[in-house]
């Protein structure tokens, strides 16, 4: 069985559509919505490997380098704003982050 | 054979993996799941040929981002109960759109194809992998056409560092700091006081 682009854009599509279902689901852990967004960049990443190899395009892999740099720098800045946000509130539900509604 | 069956091990052990971050109770099971992922995917970006983006993702993803997620989740002090309470309160609104997600991914693989012209418009074309290697071919792109690029990506992750330690430090005003400049300046009529001491009495 000869696995093509089209398996690989599949496995990224489930996981993507995972992220966005985590981050629906849970409205009481920012955390955990954090790391559905790095499982959707992750299947972005693979979406553009996949098509960096199926195309013989060595640009796919360069951008997924600046991908894997925009991912590793919001989870530093996001980790950070959860760290300080619980410090002044003392918890982390999405329901409690409301202090700019107006 | 071996390749097919290899991405399907990959392939299932991230899907589900990526299944138990989302849904499991303990934050700390589920950056241990994150973790199981981002290798898996490192393993389907080997069976791509993309050596060096596997071994990134491994660095940066697992060294570096769930390690992070890891202190983080361990040192804030969660009441666990309580962030699940209303869990099941969300998920049908999440699978809803999820669903519609995934059908409008569908929709769009059943009407798909390359342009005729995308193989002559690629921007670096691979090299053949037998005379250079993909770290190779990769650093020839990353050091010359896009250098700039490369150089605006280390800024991101200095401004990112930056960011962070703003965020998070805190300046006790009780914890007394050398301050070498005012400690040297400080003249003697400051410190040095002459007091005529009256014997079998204090000051």
């Amino acid at each position: 069985m000869e696995i093509g682009l089209s398996h690989y854009l599949t496995v990224a599509a489930i996981l993507f559509t995972i992220g966005v279902f985590g981050i629906f689901a849970n409205k009481k852990n920012v955390v955990v919505i954090m790391m559905s967004i790095e499982l959707m960049l992750l299947a972005v990443t693979i979406n553009l490997v996949a098509f960096s190899t199926y195309l013989q395009d060595m640009v796919g892999q360069i951008f997924t380098m600046f991908v894997l740099t925009v991912a590793a720098a919001e989870a530093g800045i996001g980790l950070a704003i959860v760290v300080v946000f619980f410090r002044n509130r003392g918890s982390i539900e999405v329901e409690d982050i409301n202090s700019l509604k107006g | 054979m071996i390749h097919a069956l290899t991405f399907y091990l990959f392939a299932a052990i991230a899907v589900v993996s990526a299944f138990m971050v989302v849904l499991n109770r303990n934050p700390v099971h589920s950056v241990l799941w994150l973790i199981l992922t981002f290798f898996n995917g490192a393993g389907l970006f080997v069976l791509m040929g993309a050596e060096f983006v596997a071994m990134l993702v491994v660095v940066v993803y697992v060294g570096a981002v769930a390690v992070l997620f890891l202190f983080v989740v361990m040192m804030l002090d969660i009441n666990m109960l309580s962030l699940r309470e209303g869990m099941l309160q969300y998920v049908p609104v999440g699978a809803a759109i999820a669903i519609i997600l995934a059908v409008e991914v569908g929709l769009l693989f059943l009407d798909w194809s390359f342009a005729g012209e995308a193989m002559s418009l690629r921007a670096a074309p691979t090299p053949d992998a037998g005379e250079v290697t993909n770290t190779e071919a990769l650093g020839n792109l990353i050091y010359t056409q896009y250098v700039y690029l490369f150089q605006v990506a280390g800024l991101v992750l200095l401004v990112a560092m930056i960011g962070a330690i703003v965020l998070t430090l805190r300046i006790n005003p009780n914890v007394r700091r050398q301050d070498i400049g005012r400690q040297i300046s400080r003249p003697k009529s400051q410190v040095l006081a002459v007091r005529k001491v009256r014997s079998r009495g204090g000051i």
